[in-house]
């Protein structure tokens, strides 16, 4: 596919990073030289400097051909104009866009075909956000994830020694509606079939319906208790996001070292409580309790300093420590360590993306495990014969190996896979890939063949 | 010199305004023939010949006002214009004093409602239309008036504006132009005030009566008809109406402006000093009704709340009718309800007081300073509906309040210094600063202010101007920096 990415920051670099893996031809547009530079010494891709919404620059990085267009600039409106142009002047497919402002997001019409013309908006520091949310909510959870528009969860938890999941077959814990579609023990990936032991340390991903996730977690862990004080580290876009969605419902204290930007952080938030101060002071630490704390979360955009605080937290007694980590060395340093979950801001926000740039009809990919595994929800269609997953039975499907069928989501109902289950036109499959090579394999299991069409 | 002489022209203009306002009590004189045609005839002559030979004298000065010379105009319109007003009631009532009339009318135009009158069922219908209707003209303020009818005053009429409204933050506009604001406020006031015309009617008053108690409810001025005041009627329907009412022009007008203009009750949702308003007004009514039951004033739950709402929200809101002797109940009820007129009303609304914003502002302060012992690295802005308040209102609203104790207390002991008791001296304070009317003691619902001797009725008058004009307005000319060239 060929594919335009406006936008070579965070985001920029590692969609194109993603991207560029999965045979792809890239073309990524920046103001800036040096970054394009960076990327194009890892990369395999075509890089074109200038402003991104200017036609000719766009025309120059090859738009009139391009299949879709990720316009992820700083820049809202820049991202709106390119979308605007590439879908009025140059006729692109998709377009994607990165809106921060939720002011845009408010009307559709904005966004719509009278408006801006895209497809797909995305936030990042919205998707971060709801995936710290979740852990909040699920304090046991090390991620959260929701398929099927929020009807199926996804739940990874830590096994430890003592709870009910530890030295057992995976065939004496099978409940009526949950799934074990994963087991990660260290680097390595366990195939979850019925005479798999889990082990103290490892990383099982459990299947649910929505409604029932707190049921499961209760089983699979010790009674976790309900999060109550939270302390955010850093009130940048995410702190700020973070803090006005939890202030309502839980005790928030957020930390920011930079007055003016309290002053704003104070102003756009009620109950939460602004501290002006470093996040790792001690001093200021101890003043506002930090050994009281059922979170701490360091959210701010260096990852050492996230990274040094969280490490303090957690010496200093606050319960479960969160930080969000670029830097994809440091998370594989860091992970199962004395920082309970690290977030790497890149994996957490592609998927959204990823689901676009498949083939098959795919809804919804989240990555795992830093990139290496993903989820997938797709939809199955045509029959028997056209499509090699339509009107089969779970047992009957020629999956690679490593990949699991989790769930089947018909309508309104949610089914728990079973060797037996059947799999029918439209319904909505949620696989799991432990192996990333095999995506192609997996993406094309659910492309009808053209005898169909 | 000159620069007075600017000022005197347009005084002068606002004081040929106010003739004109007088042809209405003067009209209705001559349609109901009550014998008091004399009197407002000669007040508008007398009126509109000294206003036309001042204008004549300075209208070669005119130019724009400076925001200073702002100052002084609004305190000037509204010394002399109290001065004129006088007039009907002096050539009517050859016995009253200069000094009773003065504060009878300065009474009327800074919508206080104290009254040095008895026998007001005895007067003709036309006067005491003439007293309700200055309370009318001043519950808005003269000045926006004159400035909705003429433009009169160019870009620095927006200063001068504030001079005359009540509120601590006025930067909000309401329309881009200044005498359109000043319209829209007027066209609201007034639209309001025929609403409450036609309920009181429908409660069976006649005519003029509803429209003098309609002048006298939509300013929160409380002047009545009668000596008895609310009592009179003894309605129920006339009491419900006068609350609706009372409640309503309690409330930012420029609330109330922006609900009529896109015809949406929205802006009343996002107006946080109004919700505190009606909360502490409807809780106090509950529990003086609460109180007046347990202490066996009134012996059932349904009198007492009729008694309770009326007299509680015409004392919070200032107005000052009184439907029972409240000064008569318990003390403590009494206190509290003194308490109440002191901020309960919204700023822009027709109400004195500190205004319930400014003791929002306050409370939150105080909240803030003792927040903050706790959380010394802490950033905890003030705010009101959201919206963070600038440290500088914080810090002028600081300087107001303590203008404003230091002038309660000043005019207390002025008070108690002449002889007065001192429930009568406080209550008597209390009731004119806050522009409410009638205080306890010897100046309670059932008393009147003509016992005092002339040095206190002047006290008494300058406290209400002090009140209305929000005191820093008034105080602002007594600085040397103000006279500095």
């Amino acid at each position: 596919m060929k594919i335009v990415i406006l936008g070579a920051g965070q985001v920029g670099s590692s969609v194109a990073e993603s991207l560029a893996s999965e045979q792809n031809d890239l073309t990524v547009v920046d103001l800036e030289p040096k970054r394009l530079r960076a990327l194009q010494d890892r990369l395999d891709l075509r890089t074109v400097t200038g402003s991104a919404s200017h036609p000719s620059v766009l025309v120059e990085a090859g738009i009139d051909d391009a299949d879709l267009l990720i316009a992820v600039t700083q820049s809202d409106e820049t991202n709106l104009v390119a979308c605007r142009l590439a879908a009025r002047m140059f006729n692109v497919p998709r377009r994607i866009a990165r809106i921060r402002a939720t002011d845009y997001l408010a009307n559709e019409k904005v966004l719509g075909d009278e408006g801006f013309d895209v497809d797909l908006s995305i936030c990042p520091e919205q998707i971060l956000t709801d995936y710290i949310v979740k852990l909040v909510e699920f304090p046991g959870a090390l991620q959260v994830l929701d398929f099927a528009g929020g009807k199926v969860s996804l739940v990874a938890v830590r096994a430890f020694a003592g709870g009910p999941l530890v030295g057992r077959q995976l065939k004496d814990l099978r409940a009526q509606d949950v799934r074990i579609v994963a087991i990660f023990r260290g680097d390595r990936s366990i195939m979850p079939d019925g005479e798999a032991v889990i082990e103290t340390g490892d990383e099982v991903f459990c299947l649910a319906a929505s409604g029932h996730i707190r049921e499961v977690m209760r089983e699979l862990r010790r009674l976790d208790e309900p999060v109550r004080r939270v302390m955010i580290a850093g009130g940048g876009n995410i702190g700020l996001r973070l803090a006005r969605a939890l202030e309502h419902d839980y005790s928030v204290r957020i930390i920011e070292h930079n007055n003016r930007r309290c002053e704003i952080l104070a102003a756009r938030l009620g109950k939460a409580l602004v501290l002006t101060g470093d996040t790792t002071d001690e001093e200021l630490l101890e003043d506002e309790g930090i050994a009281d704390m059922d979170l701490f979360v360091a959210v701010t955009n260096d990852d050492e300093n996230n990274i040094m605080s969280s490490l303090l937290a957690k010496r200093m007694g606050a319960r479960r420590v969160v930080s969000l980590i670029n830097r994809r060395s440091y998370v594989d340093l860091l992970q199962a360590g004395e920082i309970d979950i690290a977030i790497s801001p890149a994996q957490a926000t592609i998927g959204t993306l990823l689901a676009h740039v498949r083939r098959g009809d795919v809804v919804a990919v989240h990555s795992l495990r830093r990139g290496a595994a993903e989820a997938l929800e797709a939809v199955a269609h045509g029959d028997r014969a056209s499509s090699r997953i339509t009107e089969r039975r779970v047992d009957e499907i020629e999956l690679p190996p490593g990949t699991t069928i989790g769930a089947v989501v018909r309508g309104d109902e949610v089914i728990m896979a079973h060797h037996d289950t059947r799999i029918h036109a439209e319904d909505h499959v949620i696989v799991f890939v432990m192996d990333k090579r095999t995506l192609p394999r997996v993406e094309k299991l659910f492309q009808v063949s053209a005898g169909f069409l | 010199m000159r620069r007075f002489a600017v000022v005197l022209n347009l005084v002068a203009v606002v004081t040929m305004i106010f003739a004109a306002t007088m042809l209405v009590p003067l009209t209705i004189s001559l349609v109901i023939d009550d014998r008091g045609e004399l009197a407002h005839a000669a007040a508008i002559f007398f009126t509109l010949l000294t206003g036309l030979l001042v204008w004549m004298l300075t209208r070669h000065e005119r130019r724009e006002l400076h925001t200073r010379d702002g100052f002084l105009f609004v305190t000037l319109v509204w010394t002399v214009l109290p001065a004129f007003a006088t007039l009907p009631l002096l050539i009517y009532l050859p016995r009253l004093t200069f000094t009773q009339a003065y504060f009878e009318a300065m009474s009327g135009l800074t919508a206080t409602g104290a009254t040095v009158l008895t026998g007001l069922d005895a007067l003709p219908p036309s006067l005491n239309l003439w007293r309700s209707q200055l309370q009318w003209l001043g519950g808005m303020g003269v000045i926006v008036l004159a400035v909705a009818v003429l433009p009169l005053l160019g870009v620095g009429g927006r200063q001068i504006l504030r001079a005359e409204t009540p509120g601590p933050m006025k930067e909000k506009q309401l329309t881009p132009r200044i005498a359109q604001t000043a319209k829209g406020l007027w066209y609201v006031y007034a639209m309001l005030t025929a609403l409450c015309a036609l309920g009181y009617a429908w409660a069976g008053m006649g005519w003029v009566e509803a429209l003098t108690h309609a002048f006298s409810t939509i300013s929160l001025g409380g002047f009545s008809s009668h000596d008895a005041s609310f009592a009179y009627f003894n309605s129920p329907r006339a009491e419900l109406v006068a609350v609706i009412f009372m409640l309503l022009a309690g409330i930012n007008f420029g609330t109330h402006f922006l609900a009529v203009r896109g015809r949406t009750l929205r802006p009343y949702g996002g107006d946080p000093e109004m919700r505190a308003y009606l909360g502490v007004v409807g809780t106090s009514v509950l529990l003086v009704a609460g109180y007046l039951v347990l202490f066996g004033v009134y012996a059932e739950m349904p009198v007492a709340l009729r008694y309770a709402a009326f007299n509680v929200v015409s004392v919070a809101t200032t107005t000052g009718y009184a439907t029972a002797d409240y000064a008569a109940w318990p003390i403590f009820v009494a206190l509290s309800m003194l308490l109440l007129c002191t901020f309960c009303t919204c700023s822009l609304s027709a109400g004195g007081g500190i205004k319930m914003m400014r003791a929002l502002l306050m409370f939150q302060q105080a909240f803030r300073e003792l927040a903050r012992m706790v959380h010394p690295r802490a950033l905890m802005p003030v705010k009101l509906g959201g919206q963070v308040v600038e440290s500088h209102i914080i810090f002028a609203v600081l300087a107001y309040m303590l203008v404003y104790g230091v002038t309660m207390t000043a005019i207390t002991l002025v008070l108690t210094g002449t002889g007065m008791d001192f429930l009568t001296a406080f209550s008597a304070s209390t009731a004119t600063v806050n522009n409410l009317g009638p205080g306890l003691g010897n100046v309670g619902p059932a008393g009147t202010y003509a016992t005092l001797n002339a040095f206190q009725t002047w006290i008494c008058t300058g406290a209400m101007l002090l009140g209305r004009l929000e005191l820093i307005t008034v105080f602002v000319l007594f600085t040397p920096a103000f006279w500095r060239k």
